[in-house]
């Protein structure tokens, strides 16, 4: 991003309101790398990142917790359910499950978000912008 | 066992008819289906330490021990939020080739491919003394036997098949894996029948062995290193990064973490039960030190004489482990030795077939010569390694533009260093006991805050020096294909050489 200061394009194309016959424009300002182009690419790499931290947020809670709870409640590992101490039956069976439904939560989001980016990039940029810009 | 050993060379040589191009002994041109791809990467992943490995630490030492396991498993899910379909997106074969796209700079290449190389030995020693122990255990073999058999096997089957076969190789011995664990436990748990000896029910009731944090002590430091090296050190491991390309795009490779997530998740569900059987059956294992075997023991001590066809099955499972997890690794560090030490001199294929044969002679000698250690702490320590070098590599790389190769250079020497250090020290038994001791064994919880805090200073005290196509790569690395965007002109096999 320190690289030679991104070229100024100034948009004088005076069809505002007409759809541009080769339509990837986003595209193009990200290969240009204008700064609208940054911008774009900026907020992909930042929604992605922020639904990562989120998911591993949620398992370092739960999972990563887990020694910690049991060092300060030790009375927590002593629980038993149907004659199963609870440490061994989260270490060793409910953890699992857990894990692939927070991946699958995951893959949605992330997949959603790259949808949202693909057709922003792929239309032009609103006609209003446009204008804004010049 | 005879028979895993010809099914997986017969499998091997049918990829040899497909195998053609560079390309395809890499990275099997990419056009492996989802769930063959998904099993192939938990066929590679479920190693000696998954299958003999945790049962036994958990016969030994109790529920702290179901960390490694669930820590496997969660490294995938590191994996899959932070660097899956970048690392795919980024085109590279191997690590190296990762540190050079990102980064610029083939110091750092090569610093990613010594590190590449010493991962791989150090997963590879426990693999083969692995099969060593298990060839003793069923047939009474001496040890070098197996270790050789397999380090054979092994060699033949990546030279003539590449990853192609390797993909339906390593396929073929998840579901193997899998089945060899989970019939005889049926058995196993149809004979217990909630009905154990007395002293088996004593060894189940020592609130040592049964509670949390109370094996060992310093336990609450140790549990949680061997959280941060498994959770972080996956996405670290040559083999498994390696199988990432073989997945068609980012999304793709998103898709096949998570079904692989499902298929280790089930597996290692049976580790754990193996390892209680163990504990009320065959304790006294834990008191011998031979508790890696507990695995091969079990359908013996539960069933008699009528169990050899169980044992068998066992034995077949664990040989599918040795070879399946080695294979990968010898294609990794094959990849690495053929692109980068042999890369100037000799090309294409007979290069990565001459990596190979040195490759596997280095790890074979390495078994042979050095004494051997529960499968899964030597197996850990790998993990503790790749995490405290690879993983702020990847991550720092993909989510950061501003890391540079100085920065990363050092992060990688100073975690390397740490970690590699502790581990050297720990296998020649140096700095027992106390806190050293613990902080040595298990260095990953100091390490990797220690890599990435020196990859990150290092970085913005170079900042002037951050790599000139950096943006091109962030849009390489994040932008979905579909999109019609430059993508830079980096190809792993039209790089510069680098000699």
């Amino acid at each position: 991003m320190t690289q030679s200061p991104p070229r100024r394009v100034r948009i004088t194309s005076p069809r505002t309101g007409v759809r541009r016959s080769h339509p990837v424009v986003v595209a193009h300002e990200i290969n240009e790398q204008t700064q609208l182009g940054e911008v774009y690419m900026r907020s992909l790499v930042r929604s992605q990142l922020r639904l990562a931290v989120v998911v591993l947020t949620t398992l370092g809670l739960f999972v990563a917790g887990l020694p910690l709870a049991f060092h300060f409640a030790p009375s927590l590992a002593e629980i038993e359910v149907m004659g199963i101490p609870v440490p061994w039956l989260v270490l060793g069976f409910v953890v699992y499950p857990a894990f692939v439904c927070i991946g699958w939560v995951y893959v949605r989001h992330a997949e959603r978000n790259e949808s949202r980016f693909a057709e922003l990039a792929e239309v032009s940029p609103d006609p209003i912008d446009k204008r804004y810009r010049e | 066992m005879a028979l895993v050993t010809a099914a997986t060379i017969l499998l091997g040589t049918l990829g040899l008819r497909f195998s053609r191009t560079t390309s395809d002994f890499y990275v099997a041109s990419r056009s492996a289906g989802r769930l063959s791809n998904a099993s192939a990467i938990g066929g590679e992943y479920l190693s000696a330490a998954s299958f003999l490995g945790v049962a036994g630490l958990v016969l030994a030492y109790g529920v702290d021990m179901l960390w490694y396991p669930v820590g496997w498993t969660a490294g995938y899910l590191v994996l899959l939020t932070l660097v899956a379909a970048p690392l795919r997106r980024s085109g590279a074969y191997t690590l190296p080739d990762f540190a050079e796209v990102r980064l610029e700079s083939l110091p750092v290449r090569r610093l990613a491919s010594a590190f590449v190389i010493l991962i791989s030995w150090l997963y590879l020693i426990p693999q083969l003394q692995g099969a060593g122990l298990t060839l003793q255990v069923i047939a009474g073999a001496p040890e070098w036997v197996g270790i050789v058999l397999v380090g054979v096997v092994v060699l033949l089957n990546v030279l003539s098949g590449g990853m192609r076969s390797i993909t339906f190789v390593q396929a073929f011995q998840y579901w193997l894996k899998l089945t060899a664990l989970f019939v005889p436990l049926l058995f196993l748990l149809a004979a217990w029948r909630g009905n154990e000896p007395d002293a088996g029910r004593a060894a189940l009731h020592d609130p040592n062995w049964l509670l949390p944090l109370q094996s060992q002590p310093h336990a609450l430091y140790l549990t949680y290193s061997i959280i941060a090296a498994t959770f972080l050190g996956t996405m670290g491991l040559p083999h498994v990064v390696l199988r990432f390309y073989t997945n068609p795009d980012g999304t793709a490779a998103r898709r096949t973490t998570l079904l692989v997530l499902c298929l280790l998740g089930f597996f290692y569900l049976m580790p754990a039960l193996y390892g209680v059987l163990g504990r009320m059956y065959a304790s006294d294992l834990a008191r011998s030190g031979r508790f890696d075997t507990v695995v091969l023991v079990l359908p013996g001590r539960l069933l008699g004489e009528g169990a050899d066809l169980l044992g068998a099955l066992l034995a077949a499972g664990a040989f599918a482990a040795f070879l399946s997890t080695s294979s990968g690794l010898t294609v990794a560090v094959a990849g690495v030795v053929s692109q980068d030490i042999l890369g100037g001199r000799i090309r294409g294929v007979r290069a990565f077939r001459i990596a190979t044969a040195l490759g596997v002679a280095v790890a074979l000698l390495l078994a042979l010569a050095s004494r051997v250690i529960s499968v899964a702490s030597t197996v850990g320590w790998a993990f503790a390694i790749a995490a405290s070098t690879f993983c702020p590599l990847l991550i720092l790389g993909i989510w950061w533009p501003r890391l540079t190769g100085v920065g990363a250079a050092a992060g990688l020497v100073v975690g390397g260093l740490a970690s590699g250090t502790a581990v050297a020290l720990t296998m020649i038994d140096a700095g027992r006991g106390g806190w050293l001791g613990a902080l040595l064994t298990e260095p990953a919880a100091w390490s990797v805050p220690l890599a990435f805090a020196t990859m990150i200073v290092g970085s913005l005290l170079s900042a002037h020096r951050v790599p000139a196509n950096v943006a091109r790569t962030m849009v390489r690395l994040h932008t979905p294909e579909s999109l019609d965007v430059d993508r830079g002109s980096w190809h792993p096999e039209r790089r510069v050489s680098p000699s």
